[in-house]
Order: structure tokens, then sequence, then C-alpha cells
């Protein structure tokens, strides 16, 4: 179900503008990790790079190697849409399918995937909603647009159309930033359980969320702007946020920076 | 509709105005002039309408109450003399259905066509392709007319006499073997020459699509054309709806193009290869200058009916946007 990851020497570019700058790190199976920094560092950049989403920029590539497990995402012959079916996302803003229901939406990825028989499609639909914690508020209404949710439902229903497909790795660009307190602990939670059967990445700007919901941490600064991103250190969430062993880390945690 | 004013005073007129800049009751000469000259011309524009619909409601009734045939029914147009009978079937007829086969064919070629440009050219490719295919929407109709009656008419035999050998028996595509002056040969004509607004429009929507959309799909591993059915198409709908309509109702309209490639004539044919019919507005123009007084008011008649099919094509166009409202993108 879950995979680890490992990145070495990775780079990604904007046409000639390098975004970040070599990057090597481990993200292990059914853990989270997190990745902070100030703003325009890469964080999403490098996550978009662990699907193979970078490339849908245009201009966006990349250098260097991501291992799932033993299988190079970048290796020749191997087709960024099927790393896209194992390596799921949910996005900073919620962007479910406006003309789809909410049954469709969740179901969206497995109806790309292949045929299911319709009860099959319901049971993985109910046990998707469950898992992202909705269920409850919406299985009376499934057939109700998407759209009509409130941000911290859109939100979960993003979840549960990324976990439908049991991918190996899930990664969330800050998927608690247009969301209320109580949505974001609910997507919390929510993560929380998740990663006993996923291997979880998220970029947050939140210090309290990466240090709640995160096993390791990575901290990405830029030395100035225009230059490219890179990792300054990676370790125990408990560590990066006590007893960093780089003093950039410790400045940007504490709130002093720039 | 009346400026506010919180005082029982009447309002000064303009420029006059020495109250406080607190006051609230300040109406600036700009404000007044502007007010003055958009609602004036709103009502000039009403008044307008109003004029030509009584017009050409008046004639018409003129025409219908002298007609002494069924005005809807009957096959004939024959206004003149002591028993004027004259009928719009035969226009209806030949209107709808060069209108369905330019439709048929110019609006999914239109949507391939905007989806090749907005999502699959290269960007190298995709803009020059644009401009021309906008350059081709300004060409005037008479140009599409000459260039049917003197290219398409000969060159679409062989393919009507191919129609013919193999579905001939259908009736509807039986061919004989006069020139290929037909509905037909309208409905293509008419398809090349909406082609362009179609696709240009099209393309305008297909290109909003906002790209949260399209990554929902592209993250789930969708392809380029599972991209465009799952997030694109559903979002461009009521886009190509109204990039359709604006289509359509120029294939209703057209008159120059159709007079000059149609031969036409008062008979419903159950062939749509073999020459004959009429649309309303080829008639319109090639009957008009030559019409007496009645004769004019029963073609202004046919042109009335035009102009109401219209309006229903447009009614029945904004009920099926309407009616997926709550689907569509503009609340996500
Ligand atoms: N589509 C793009 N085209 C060109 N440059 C881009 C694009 N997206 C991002 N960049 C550049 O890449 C760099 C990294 O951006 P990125 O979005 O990865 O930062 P981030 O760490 O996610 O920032 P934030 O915390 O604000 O989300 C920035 O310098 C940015 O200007
Ligand atoms: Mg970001």
């Amino acid at each position: 179900m879950a995979k680890r990851i490992d990145v070495s020497g990775l780079s990604a570019y904007y046409g000639n503008h390098k975004a970040i700058d070599d990057i090597s790190m481990t993200v292990e199976p059914r853990s989270v990790t997190a990745f902070i920094g100030p703003s325009g560092c890469g964080k999403s950049t490098f996550l978009r790079t662990l699907n193979r989403m970078h490339e849908v920029t245009p201009g966006g590539h990349v250098e260097g190697k991501v291992m799932l497990d033993d299988e190079n995402l970048y290796g020749s012959g191997v087709d960024p849409v099927a790393v896209r079916r194992t390596v799921g996302m949910v996005f900073q803003r919620p962007n479910p399918f406006p003309t789809m229901s909410i049954f469709d939406n969740v179901a969206a990825g497995l109806r790309l995937n292949g045929s299911y028989k319709k009860s099959e499609l319901k049971d993985i639909v109910e046990k998707s909603l469950k898992g992202a914690n909705l269920w409850n508020e919406v299985k009376d209404r499934l057939n109700k647009p998407g759209s009509g949710l409130s941000g911290g439902q859109q939100q979960r229903l993003c979840i549960a159309r990324a976990i439908a497909v049991e991918p190996q790795v899930l990664l969330m660009d800050e998927p608690c930033s247009a969301l209320d307190p109580i949505s974001t602990l609910a997507i919390e939670d929510l993560i929380g359980e998740l990663k006993e059967r996923f291997t979880i990445v998220i970029v947050t700007h939140n210090m309290q969320q990466a240090a709640r919901v995160s096993d390791r941490t990575a901290f990405f600064n830029l030395a100035a702007v225009g230059q490219p991103g890179k990792l300054i250190e990676i370790d125990e969430t408990e560590r990066i946020f006590s007893n960093p062993s780089v003093q950039a880390t410790e400045d940007y945690i504490s709130g002093r920076f720039g | 509709m009346t400026s506010p004013s919180l005082t029982d005073t009447p309002p000064p007129p303009a420029g006059n105005d020495v109250h406080s800049a607190v006051s609230g009751k300040a109406v600036r000469p700009g404000d007044r002039i502007f007010l003055g000259f958009s609602r004036g011309s709103g009502i000039a524009l009403l008044v307008i309408m109003a004029a030509i619909a009584a017009f050409l409601t008046y004639r018409s009734v003129l025409a219908i109450s002298g007609d002494k045939a069924n005005f809807f029914t009957t096959l004939d147009w024959n206004p003149t003399g002591v028993e004027p009978k004259f009928g719009i079937a035969v226009l209806a007829f030949g209107t709808a259905v060069s209108s369905v086969i330019a439709m048929a064919i110019a609006v999914p070629v239109a949507v391939g066509i905007a989806l090749f440009i907005s999502h699959y050219a290269p960007r190298r490719l995709a803009s020059p392709l644009g401009y021309v295919i906008d350059l081709l929407a300004a060409v005037p109709s008479i140009i599409y007319g000459l260039w049917g009656a003197l290219f398409l008419v000969p060159h679409l035999t062989g393919l009507y006499s191919w129609f013919d050998d193999y579905l001939g028996w259908t009736g509807i595509f039986a061919y004989g073997d006069g020139a290929a002056r037909s509905l037909f040969t309208v409905g293509i004509l008419l398809a090349i020459m909406i082609l362009p607004i179609v696709t240009s429009v099209s393309r305008e929507v297909f290109l909003q699509v906002p790209k949260m959309h399209e990554e929902a799909a592209l993250a789930l591993g969708a392809t380029r054309w599972e991209v465009i059915r799952m997030s694109v198409l559903p979002f461009g709908r009521s886009g190509v709806i109204s990039a359709s309509m604006l289509g359509l109702g120029r294939a209703l309209g057209e008159t120059m193009a159709v007079a000059t490639v149609l031969s036409p004539s008062f008979l419903i044919n159950t062939s749509l290869l073999d020459p004959g019919g009429g649309t309303f507005a080829q008639n319109i123009a090639s009957k008009f200058s030559e019409a007496d007084e009645f004769g004019q008011d029963a073609l202004i008649a046919s042109g009335l009916v035009l102009f109401v099919i219209t309006l229903l094509v447009n009614g029945a166009a904004r009920l099926i946007i309407a009616r997926r409202k709550e689907y569509s993108g503009a609340n996500a």
C-alpha cells in the first residue's frame, strides 16, 4: 500500500529559472512528512515533482531522480499518467469537479482506472467518504453537486476522491489554508488516520500544524529572492522543533528571519 | 429611479449645488449628464424597437388576413392577383433543414478545432491558427456564396452520386443528376460559414477553464483526453451552447450566400440532395425588389416568423444553460 520515496539530486526549473536546487531526501512509508519554509522557497514545486505534476506547467522540467521503492519516476518509459495514479494529490484550494455530483467526484478516479460494478463503486465511495470523515454529512445528498458543499467539506471531498483510488502516496499542498479551525482539526485528525495506510507529505505554513501532524519535518529556504530554494534539513519533527541542527531552521521556527 | 433625496426641499438644479460635501445629496453635473444620456438612449432604443415591431406586425397582419390560403401550410408563394395564395411551409422546412445540417456539421468540427487550439497544439502553432480562424469570420457572406456556387456546387455532384448509390433507398439521400444547388449544399456552405465564429468563441471558453479544475483531473491520473472530458467540456458546456446559438443565428438569417447557391422552388423535396426548396431570408432577398406592396407585406410576414423562430431558439438555449446552472463552474 504505502511506498518509500527516495529523492536524489533533484532540481526543478520553470523555463530557465531554477526553482529548487539539488534536493535529496527520504520519505518513510506510513508516516507524515511536513515541508515548511518561507514563501517562494519551492515547497509546492518540490511537492509537484513527486507526482510529475511539475511538468504540466509550460516550461517546467526536472533533473535528478525520484525513486518510489525501486522505480525511478523519471526513468525513461515511465508514464506520468500512471505515476499520478499511484501518487495522489490534494491542493491548496478545494477543487471538486463542479459539474459532478458528490458521488461522481469520489468515483471519478476509479472510473478512470477501470470498470467497476455499480455495487463495488458504491462500496468504495462510501468507504472513501467515511475515510475522509465526510460520510455522515453527505450521505443523504450524494447526487447533489460537490460545489454546493462548504469549503471544509469540499476539501474533505477532495481527500476522499484522492484516497478512493488507494494511492501509494498522498501529497497535500497546504490543505487547510483555506479552512476554519474546526475543519482544520477535522483534516488533521484525518491525516493521523490516513498515515496508517498511506505515505503522506504535507506542505504547511502553520508550525503548530507541522508539529501536531508530522513525524518528520523538512525545512526549505532560499538564499535570496530569485535564487533557487534548497533543503536545509530534514529530521524527526520533535528534533526540528526543539533542537534543530541548523541555525536558520531555529530562526525560522522561532520567527526570527529576514 | 430618482436620485436619493433625504430632505424635503426639491433637489436644486445641477451646478447650483452649494451644500456641504457631506450632506449626501450632491449630484455632480457629470453624473447628471451621463444619467440623462444613458436614460435617453435607453428609451430611444425601446421606442425604435417598438416602432419596428409595430410596423412589422401591422404589415404582417395585412398580409395574413389577405391570404386566401393557409399561411402556415401552403406550398406556394403567389401574393399577386385577386386570389393571393402563399404560405411559409417550404421556407420553414428549408430553413430548418439547412440550419440543422449546418449545426450538425459545424458544431462538432468547431469544438474539435477549438480543443486542438486550446489544449493540443503547441503554442507556436496555436496562435496563428486562432488568428486565421478569426480572419475567416470576417469574410463577407457574398464571397462564401460565390465560392459555394462556383466551387462547392460542381464538386459536390460526385459525393452526392456516391450518397445516392449507397443511401439512395432512404429517399432523403436520393440524387438525380441536376446541379447540386440543394438544401444539403446550402447546409454545408452554412456550416463552413459559421465554423469560424463557433470555433473562436468555444476556444475562448476552453482557454478560461480554471487551472485548478484541470489539475484536479490530472492529479487523478487523467490523460489529456480525460482531462478534457472531466474538466474542460463540462466547464465549457454553456459557452459552447452560446457559441452554437450565435452560429445558428447566422445560419437562420443568412441571405446572400443561400440565394447565390440555392436553386429555389416552392416544393418540399423528400431528397435533400436534389435542387429546390428555399429559406426565409433567401426568399425575401430574391423576391423583395419585384414585389408590389401586398407582396412586400407577405414577405414581411415571413420575416416576422423567422424573427419569432430565432427568439424561440435563443430562449430554449437559455433554458438549457439555466437548468444546469447549479452544476456549472460558476459557483466553484
Ligand atoms: N508557474 C510558474 N512559473 C514560473 N515560476 C514559478 C511558477 N510557480 C512558481 N514559480 C517560482 O518558483 C519558485 C518557487 O515557488 P513555489 O510555488 O514552489 O513556492 P512555495 O514554497 O510553494 O511558496 P508558498 O509558500 O508561497 O506556496 C518561486 O520563485 C516562484 O516564483
Ligand atoms: Mg506553495
